[in-house]
């Protein structure tokens, strides 16, 4: 079944809310997915030439303070980073494939879950709730985020197996379906030089754009070319550094509900997730036409661009 | 009138006080506020009751609705009205999808745009749109009439057997055994009474009508090869 839920901020005096905006709608979405929960923020943006890593480890009594230490003496780069329960972010000009390598060498129990200069991702095991409270959503601010939350179907319960996904940077995307092709795809992927770390379907939607954007296209492109490569059931919110987009499949299999005010957009699997939305009697609610790409970027903010086949 | 909000009583509790008016009509208006899209609101209704639902409503509000008039002011989810039997129901705004799935009576008026599937195996129940419908409207449809003010996505009336369908706009494409059918006085007629009884200002003659070929009804040896 699972659950999807996405918050994009028109209005930047509401960024300060965005976690607490946010939290109510990814726990409402607890009953479509009670296995596991986890979601992307954007904001708190670095400066040209930096990058932020979210890491993530289950050991709670893990040296993240020695952990950091000899990243910064090995890489010789200085790191600003702050640690949220299980997870830290580091910001630093040390490049991506230095951090991915020193931690395979180095610390291999240690996730890496996004890189980008806005995106951190986190997600876990548990109810939804658990997951939110553990990471204090509620207090968090930004200028988007996804959500998801699961139940199961394509790969095991664990961490791994949880949304939001992410293969590329500041890239991710949350899926409500199951596609068919993944494996076929996933083939062709690697060839192209993706790197993928589960054997999950929704990981394989999420390389696909990532690998399509690398080479120039916009996230609009990317979408449309997804509806004719991607088969399956599928209902995706995908979340870029300053854009955040929704699509379904043609059939138009999994739900979908999108609402939008001059202060917001925001998407979800079914209406309850935007009930207690600020404004939200007086919103246009509607639901996605299959096949329809919707994107909003804050390059063109409050406006809209709408493409389908 | 009776009020009841749904931020103070569940979901179960405000149906069962519905369903309790069966034994005894003593309270005929209600208006339901605070629904934040919970699901499975008015389902069930079985006498002359007048519900008014002030917000957005979940999936299969006022399913299964006989005699019972529903207005929802706000959008329905998936399945408004399924299997309604006799009464109305209004949608102020626009409806998910399968929006009068299987009805076999009464009338279902979507103010706004109805979704994908919109009357799917429809059985006699009339369905008036005012704006678009999506994918695979009436599908399967065997009795009753779909009125679209709007446009109809595709496979309009695929594998329709025999109920009549009525749209404004363009058509994107036609369904397996759908065509295009000629609009006589009696068709004309009955598409003002539909127009009128859902309070949609439009005039008939700007209709286009569909309906089924009877093409896939039987068995037909022609076909022997594909089997």
């Amino acid at each position: 079944m699972c659950g999807i839920v996405g918050l994009y901020l028109k209005d930047p005096a509401l960024e300060p809310r965005l976690g607490a905006l946010f939290e109510p709608m990814l726990v409402s979405m607890a009953d479509r997915g009670p296995d596991s929960a986890g979601f992307a923020v954007y904001g708190d943006e670095v400066g040209d030439g930096m990058l932020k890593f979210t890491l993530q480890n289950a050991d709670p009594a893990l040296d993240w303070d020695a952990l950091v230490a000899g990243l910064t003496r090995d890489l010789d780069a200085a790191i600003d980073w702050f640690r949220n329960a299980s997870a830290v972010v580091l910001k630093t000009r040390a490049a991506e494939a230095d951090v991915r390598n020193w931690l395979a060498d180095n610390a291999p129990d240690t996730r890496l879950m996004s890189v980008g200069r806005s995106i951190e991702i986190l997600k876990g095991v548990g109810h939804p709730k658990l997951v939110a409270d553990r990471f204090s959503l509620a207090q968090m601010h930004g200028s988007h985020i996804i959500g998801h939350t699961r139940m199961a179907t394509e790969s095991g319960v664990s961490m791994e197996g949880s949304h939001p996904f992410t293969t590329g940077e500041d890239l991710c995307l949350v899926h409500n379906g199951s596609l068919s092709n993944h494996n076929r795809l996933r083939l062709t992927l690697e060839r192209a030089g993706i790197r993928f770390q589960t054997d999950n379907d929704s990981e394989v939607a999420a390389a696909y754009l990532s690998e399509r954007m690398s080479r120039g296209e916009t996230l609009t492109e990317a979408l449309e070319a997804a509806i004719d490569d991607l088969d399956g059931f599928f209902t995706f919110t995908i979340g870029t550094r300053d854009g955040f987009a929704v699509l379904r499949d043609p059939i138009a299999c999994k739900p979908a509900v999108l609402a939008e005010t001059d202060a917001f957009v925001a998407m979800a699997s079914e209406y309850r997730a935007l009930a207690k939305l600020p404004g939200i009697a007086h919103a246009r609610v509607w639901e996605p036409e299959p096949g329809r790409v919707y994107v909003w970027e804050h390059s063109t903010r409050a406006s809209m661009q709408e493409t389908g086949t | 009138m009776r009020t009841i909000s749904l931020s103070e009583t569940s979901v179960r509790e405000v149906n069962r006080q519905l369903h309790d008016q069966t034994a005894e009509l003593a309270e005929a208006q209600w208006r339901i506020t605070d629904p934040e899209g919970r699901h499975a609101l008015a389902c069930g209704l079985d006498q002359t009751l007048e519900v008014e639902i002030d917000g957005h409503a979940g999936y299969y509000c006022a399913g299964m609705n006989q005699k019972a008039r529903v207005t929802i002011n706000g959008m329905a989810g998936v399945g408004v009205a399924e299997n309604m039997m006799s009464g109305q129901v209004r949608v102020k705004g626009n409806a998910s999808q399968s929006a009068g799935a299987t009805a076999h009576g009464g009338l279902l008026v979507v103010e706004g745009d109805a979704s994908a599937r919109c009357g799917i195996s429809m059985k006699g129940v009339d369905i008036v749109v005012g704006g678009s419908v999506g994918h695979l409207s009436a599908f399967m449809g065997q009795a009753g009439r779909l009125v679209v003010c709007g446009d109809a996505g595709e496979a309009l009336g695929d594998s329709i057997y025999e109920a009549r369908l009525y749209v404004r706009g363009s058509v994107k494409s036609l369904g397996a055994d759908c065509v295009e059918k000629a609009m006589r006085d009696e068709h004309l007629a009955e598409l003002r009474d539909l127009l009128d009884a859902a309070g949609i200002d439009a005039r008939a003659e700007d209709f286009r009508r569909y309906g089924s070929a009877r093409e896939l009804y039987n068995f037909k040896v022609d076909n022997a090869d594909e089997y």
